[in-house]
């Protein structure tokens, strides 16, 4: 006998349509839509990590660029790139040459790896009348040296936004705004919480689209979606746990996997817990104070509460021990490796975090992937006699 | 920068060359006495590197670019490499740092034989590449010694600005010279900085002299595969002595000589008979094939005007000096202003003069697998490098130390076709 439907999965699927058709939409037609009803800046920003709160404080909407998907054809991109580089840069560029970009202002590219960091030039060459910028952030962590830098930084952006057409920075406005995305950090944080909690009312390749979705519409949208998703999820009795094995899903913080991949990990008998996904929703750890001077409250957050990931120097801490931490706490049973072919921080990363998981006794299984992927039998085999392994025989 | 022993015999060797080389078996014979003597070393890299600085404390740089370069010139990197993939490194990344940490797990023996001492302090300076970070994050878990950092910003608008230079200035002040007198035990003394940068200077001034030499026709140089020896001193372990302020102005004196004469460039043969293309390099060398690449241009007659490789260590030829009245500006700026550290239009502007001031046939890249900082955006680079001068270019790929990625019968194919299509061009002008 059939179960009558549950409404609250309707509410789940419209929140999830929506996100769906924001992540599939190349043409950025909520961006075009709000520019249009604001007359405002949008800018777009490159993974991992910038610092939205002073965009937003400027009135400019922040628009996360990561990549083409799967479902785009790339025609032009591969012309750009050695078959030795990631995907990324080629499906942006793609998007950049095909008009897609046309409604952002500018875009910003942040200090994540030396191939982001040259698309800033490319931009600049190919577009030289927007917008294109660089945006370094320090690696030395210490308040009077890469704090007083990543002021400077952060002053020199705002400055530039203003040039553009933004309105000025204002301490009261750059508050508010730092607590506007605090409360979108809570309502991210209590979607992961139910994950690790039951993780079969929130699978990773719908929490995926939501966050994804996050990242081309305004934050005042973005939160009720949050709490949306999560209210109905909550209340979905149709959702009902499978005996399958918890995992820590890293590596994957720039470049995305195609949704196809993510769903096959969920199918071939992973919960995913955690993950490093649109990293910039989850990149500070914990809320930011906004006492004081709000400029010095972002530059302390970048330098003290950001995850360990493997765009920031490591000097002090022990490699690999947040993740371990991580893995605590998510109560994960082991941890899947998914990064992007030829990225140079998550695969430079790998041997090291991988010693620091060993040490601690906690299984792993490693794999590369590119968002174009749309083969992914190989991966469910790998992944699948993993989860095995870890129901079978796993002590973590 | 390899010193001038290839593991081919019969090279012909300028005597500047036999200098070099002697420079460097000194140095590595010295890092090899360390254990008894007591000298103490620095690990550091090569782009944005502080040799004056490290030396005005009496410590020995180490640099492990060059370890791996030198041990893919001996044949030794295939296997070094093997060692590091085995212990879960990724084939797609960095071969320098495979080739390094291989090296070390190998019983750390440099490219003379003799076993290398292991790090006093591990000096990361971090300029123009991001490997460079996550290479020291690595061997730092092999090591017990202090780690300092120098954390260069990108120029990613093309300029120095204020912000940046008090950044690594303060860096400097408040890190890694407080490192440097701990490892030494030494006060940091400026007078001495300042006349080791005093010689810097002279040494820059002659090397500069000996790369726009390629302007001539035919050039006494070749500006990429000569030019990775005529940098090995500068960019390594001797800027700031007197022993490279001897070497360059003796190499300068050798090359103004040939340019007198009207003689080209000494390749691996010999001195090269008739100049027929004078071309721009981007990009590395192979090291593990390095003569028969060499070769392969010499044998068309083809000769390296200019390269962007021999910048990786500061453009001097842009003007820059090290200036010993503003010593830790001078460093500062320095690490800043490395090739790599340059914004892509920077870097096509560099291109498009050396074109120009060198009168060349056209660009070619050799695109380096390994190589991220250098590789990625080339493509675009070279588009823009023809569209403004209306020069041919040309592509070839290839990979730093990984013989693997070496594929002779390809890349001299492409030469070839490349070098066809400047005649091409040639014969389409004067048709």
């Amino acid at each position: 006998m059939n179960r009558p439907a549950d409404p609250a999965s309707a509410r789940v699927r419209a929140v999830v349509e929506r996100a769906e058709h924001l992540y599939r939409d190349r043409s950025f037609g909520e961006v075009r839509a709000w520019k249009q009803r604001t007359g405002s800046l949008a800018i777009g920003f490159m993974p991992v990590y910038i610092p939205r709160e002073l965009l937003h404080a400027q009135g400019v909407l922040p628009v996360g660029i990561m990549g083409g998907g799967d479902d785009m054809e790339i025609i032009r991109g591969d012309a750009y790139y050695q078959s030795y580089i990631c995907h990324i840069p080629r499906s942006t560029i793609e998007m950049g040459l095909n008009g897609s970009l046309d409604c952002l202002d500018g875009m910003i590219f942040p200090a994540t790896c030396d191939v982001i960091r040259n698309l800033s030039g490319m931009w600049q060459l190919q577009f030289p009348d927007r917008l294109s910028r660089y945006f370094d952030v320090p690696q030395n962590f210490d308040a009077e040296l890469g704090g007083s830098f990543y002021r400077r930084e952060l002053e020199s952006l705002s400055d530039e936004l203003v040039r553009r057409g933004a309105r000025a920075l204002e301490a009261d406005r750059l508050r508010a705004s730092i607590e506007v995305y605090n409360q979108n950090r809570r309502r991210v944080e209590d979607l992961f919480e139910l994950r690790r909690r039951e993780p079969w009312k929130v699978p990773t390749h719908e929490l995926h689209l939501v966050l994804r979705a996050g990242q081309v519409i305004p934050v005042e949208d973005f939160t009720p979606m949050l709490e949306e998703y999560r209210n109905a999820a909550v209340e979905d009795t149709s959702r009902q746990p499978m005996d399958q094995a918890r995992v820590l899903l890293t590596g994957a913080f720039c470049e995305q996997p195609p949704l196809g991949l993510i769903k096959t990990l969920e199918r071939s008998g992973c919960y995913i817990v955690e993950d490093d996904f649109v990293q910039v929703h989850r990149f500070m750890r914990g809320e930011i104070s906004a006492a004081g001077d709000p400029v010095d409250a972002l530059v302390r957050a970048f330098l003290h509460d950001a995850v360990a990931s493997p765009i920031r120097y490591i000097g002090d801490d022990v490699k690999g021990a947040q993740l371990v931490e991580r893995v605590r706490q998510c109560g994960a049973e082991g941890v899947v490796y998914c990064s992007a072919s030829f990225c140079d921080p998550a695969l430079l990363d790998q041997p090291m975090t991988i010693r620091a998981l060993e040490r601690e006794g906690i299984p792993y299984t490693a794999f590369k992937f590119a968002e174009n992927n749309g083969q992914f039998q190989v991966i469910r085999e790998q992944s699948g006699t993993f989860a095995d392994s870890i129901k079978l025989w796993s002590e973590v | 920068m390899p010193d001038v022993s290839d593991r081919t015999a019969a090279v012909h060797k300028e005597d500047s060359q036999v200098r070099q080389k002697n420079m460097i078996a000194a140095h590595y014979a010295r890092l090899a006495r360390a254990p008894e003597t007591g000298d103490k070393n620095v690990y550091t890299f090569v782009p944005g590197n502080l040799t004056e600085l490290i030396r005005s404390f009496d410590l020995l740089p180490v640099l492990p670019e060059i370890n791996a370069l030198q041990s893919a010139m001996r044949g030794k990197s295939r296997d070094y490499i093997a060692v590091a993939e085995k212990l879960g490194h990724s084939e797609d990344v960095c071969t320098y740092v495979k080739c390094d940490l291989g090296m070390m797990k190998s019983g750390n023996v440099g490219p003379t034989g003799e076993r290398l001492p292991p790090p006093d302090l591990l000096l990361l300076s971090y300029t123009g590449c991001f490997t460079f970070m996550k290479w020291f994050e690595i061997l730092r878990e092999e090591y017990t010694c202090p780690v300092v950092m120098l954390h260069v910003p990108y120029q990613g608008d093309g300029t120095i600005t204020d912000s940046m230079r008090r950044y690594v200035v303060d860096q400097l002040r408040d890190k890694v010279i407080p490192a440097l007198e701990s490892v030494s035990g030494r006060r940091y003394d400026e007078a001495r900085l300042r006349e080791m940068l005093a010689r810097s200077a002279r040494a820059e001034d002659d090397l500069v002299a000996v790369l726009n030499s390629a302007r001539q026709k035919p050039s006494p140089i070749d500006a990429y595969f000569g030019g990775v020896y005529y940098i090995g001193p500068i960019f390594s372990a001797f800027r700031g002595t007197v022993e490279a302020v001897d070497y360059y102005r003796a190499l300068r004196g050798e090359v103004e000589e040939r340019g007198r004469q009207g003689l080209g460039p000494i390749t691996p043969d010999g001195p090269m008979a008739r100049e027929r293309f004078r071309l721009v390099v981007e990009g590395p060398p192979n090291w593990t094939s390095f003569r028969e690449f060499w070769k392969m241009f010499a044998d068309e007659g083809a000769v390296v005007v200019a390269s962007t490789y021999t910048k990786v260590g500061g453009v001097y030829d842009l003007g820059f000096r090290h200036d010993p009245d503003r010593p830790l500006e001078s460093l500062a700026e320095y690490c800043m202003g490395c090739y790599t550290n340059l914004s892509l239009p920077r870097r096509v502007e560099m291109l498009v003069n050396y074109i120009n001031d060198f009168d060349a046939d056209g660009l070619l890249i050799n695109s380096i697998k390994s190589c991220n900082s250098f590789s990625a955006g080339q493509l675009m680079m070279l588009r823009e490098v023809e569209r403004l001068t209306g020069r041919p270019g040309g592509f070839i790929e290839s990979d730093l130390v990984d013989p693997r990625y070496f594929s002779a019968a390809n890349i001299k194919n492409r030469l070839e076709s490349y070098l066809q299509m400047i005649e091409q061009k040639r014969a389409g002008k004067t048709a």
